[in-house]
């Protein structure tokens, strides 16, 4: 038990102290990569928990693509450190009050499992023991395509309809743009496209 | 005492030994990847390759490396140091840890996690960050557009490889390598999902950003794109990342569709050479095909690289979850739980 607890402190360590270096760093990409570290050793913490399934989906979803995408994001912005930091005073307010309802709503939820142990019950009641046949992807796919069929159907809705917008928005046929439409290659005969012409000597055509 | 030693120690011990089994292989596997290329590629072209340094020039690589250790690591003025100096240990390591979960025999296996093939995703995605990161740390335009490049293809062609994944894990009903490869004993499953092993191959072309698609380096418009400002170790260990890279991908590829360590066929003489063997004579045959490959094809266009891994992957290999879910349902091979 002792690994585990010594694994469990290095991680929520590490998540902490790249938590904090997201919000202080000075250069933005650097932000973004504690962040990354962050969502790394999140995973570490799932698998401490014995959901390892969550724990790579943490990764090749978070870390694998939605951090690559912001890290292009930052890196080619061209940021005027200056300005943004006199832009910090005028967010404190907003951020703050953000941050203190993020507190209140954790330490609710801290609270509740404090006092009411049976709430917390109910919300490990999908989860299969540590050790038993079930692997706990088959565990998340037997609740999710049976219960919670729904609310997954409405997540997927979510995204689609996310996914058409984005192109809506940025997929536009500017003019004078060429670009390769492989079916019109390939569609394209020898006889069309070119002629024999009989060029008498010195003439040109 | 003795119980810190039996339950601590000694496990330790034993995981940093099979460790070391591992990766001192792989490092002299690495060391002669890179003098097969250049002999192979020579034999491709008629020439005669690396033929000084000890016999047959066998000692090539190990010339080359002590070069390398012995040249000055210089870091650009205008670089941010510590992630210029992070990038490439994050390639090469990310390399090594990827052998993980891979089964090399029977019951061969560093971590026999039942998400083996979850993780290998997982890994092979953290990839693009070595990359990405050196680009940027460079401070130069040719290495912030290589890792640019790199990092938009890398996405692209995951997307397709994680649904062929999916679709091997339909087959085999387990996201354990072990039980994957169980699962091909009577056919391996090159056969019945010969597209998509087609497709895979050309995926880890992609993903480790080798010819045809080694847009990332392009020698001839980006220098060597990302790596253009590292020297000695620095470079070295990209260079060792990317072969290593390359192993891996070729391994994967075994895994799942080649049967790992199994024999062709269970008859006398041919299950009698140990698991290990086997994997290694497969993956290095998938090795040589990417060395074929870069002694054969032209460079892609990067629009066309794209447009590959978006609009010709991406759908045949979502359509072919659907197809093989379907056609498995329908004959009652689905996997069940338990």
């Amino acid at each position: 038990m002792i690994v585990q607890a010594l694994a469990f402190y290095l991680f929520a360590g590490i998540v902490l102290a790249s938590g904090v270096m997201v919000i202080s760093s000075k250069n933005p990409v650097h932000s973004v990569l504690f962040l990354i570290l962050a969502f790394f050793n999140a995973a570490g913490l799932f698998v401490l928990l014995g959901a390892e399934f969550l724990a790579m989906l943490l990764v090749v979803v978070y870390v694998g693509a939605v951090a690559v995408l912001f890290l292009f994001v930052v890196m080619m912005l061209d940021i005027n450190f200056v300005e943004l930091r006199q832009g910090f005073l005028q967010y404190l307010p907003i951020g703050g009050l953000v941050g203190l309802i993020l507190l209140i709503e954790v330490l609710a939820i801290v609270g509740a499992w404090h006092f009411a142990p049976e709430a917390a019950k109910a919300i490990q009641v999908a989860a299969p023991a540590v050790g038993s046949e079930i692997t706990n992807t088959q565990a998340l796919g037997l609740v999710l395509y049976t219960d919670y069929v729904y609310v997954f159907q409405a997540a997927g809705l979510i995204l689609l309809v996310a996914m058409v917008g984005a192109i809506v928005l940025t997929h536009r046929r500017r003019p004078g743009v060429l670009s390769q439409r492989v079916p019109d290659q390939i569609a394209r005969r020898a006889e069309e496209s070119a002629k024999t012409v009989k060029v008498p000597t010195g003439g040109g055509i | 005492m003795v119980e810190l030693w039996d339950v601590y120690i000694w496990p330790a011990a034993w995981i940093v030994i099979k460790i070391l089994a591992i990766v001192v292989p792989l490092l002299v596997a690495v060391a002669y990847l890179t003098y097969a290329e250049r002999k192979i590629i020579a034999m491709m072209h008629r020439r005669k390759g690396p033929n000084v340094v000890g016999p047959f020039g066998l000692l090539q690589p190990f010339a080359d490396g002590l070069k390398l250790f012995l040249k000055e690591t210089i870091i650009p003025t205008g670089a941010n140091r510590g992630v210029f100096i992070i990038a490439p240990c994050l390639t090469f390591t990310l390399a090594m840890v990827a052998w993980a979960v891979i089964p090399f025999g029977e019951g061969m296996v560093l971590s026999d996690i039942n998400v083996g093939l979850l993780y290998l995703m997982a890994i092979s995605s953290l990839g693009v960050y070595g990359i990405l990161m050196a680009g940027w740390a460079s401070n130069s335009i040719y290495a912030f557009l290589g890792g640019l490049r790199e990092a938009a293809q890398m996405v692209s062609y995951e997307l397709a490889m994680g649904f062929i994944m999916v679709c091997v894990l339909l087959m085999a009903g387990s996201m354990n390598l072990t039980d994957i490869v169980m699962a091909q004993k009577d056919m391996w499953y090159v056969l019945p999902l010969f597209p998509l092993a087609v497709i895979f191959l050309i995926c880890i072309l992609a993903e480790t950003a080798r010819h045809p698609f080694d847009l990332p380096e392009g020698e001839a418009e980006l220098v060597t794109g990302y790596n253009v400002e590292y020297s000695s170790m620095a470079f070295a260990l990209f260079f060792l990342g990317e072969y290593a890279n390359m192993i891996v991908m070729s391994g994967m590829l075994t895994t799942l569709f080649l049967g790992g360590w199994l024999p062709i066929m269970d008859v006398a003489p041919l299950n009698m050479i140990p698991g290990p063997v086997w994997f290694a004579l497969k993956t290095s045959f998938v090795l040589f095909f990417f060395l074929w490959v870069r002694a054969t094809f032209p460079r892609y266009r990067y629009d066309q690289v794209m447009r590959l891994g978006w609009k010709v992957f991406l759908p045949v290999t979502l359509a072919a979850v659907i197809i093989i879910s379907g056609v498995l349902v329908a004959t009652g091979n689905a996997p069940t739980i338990g």
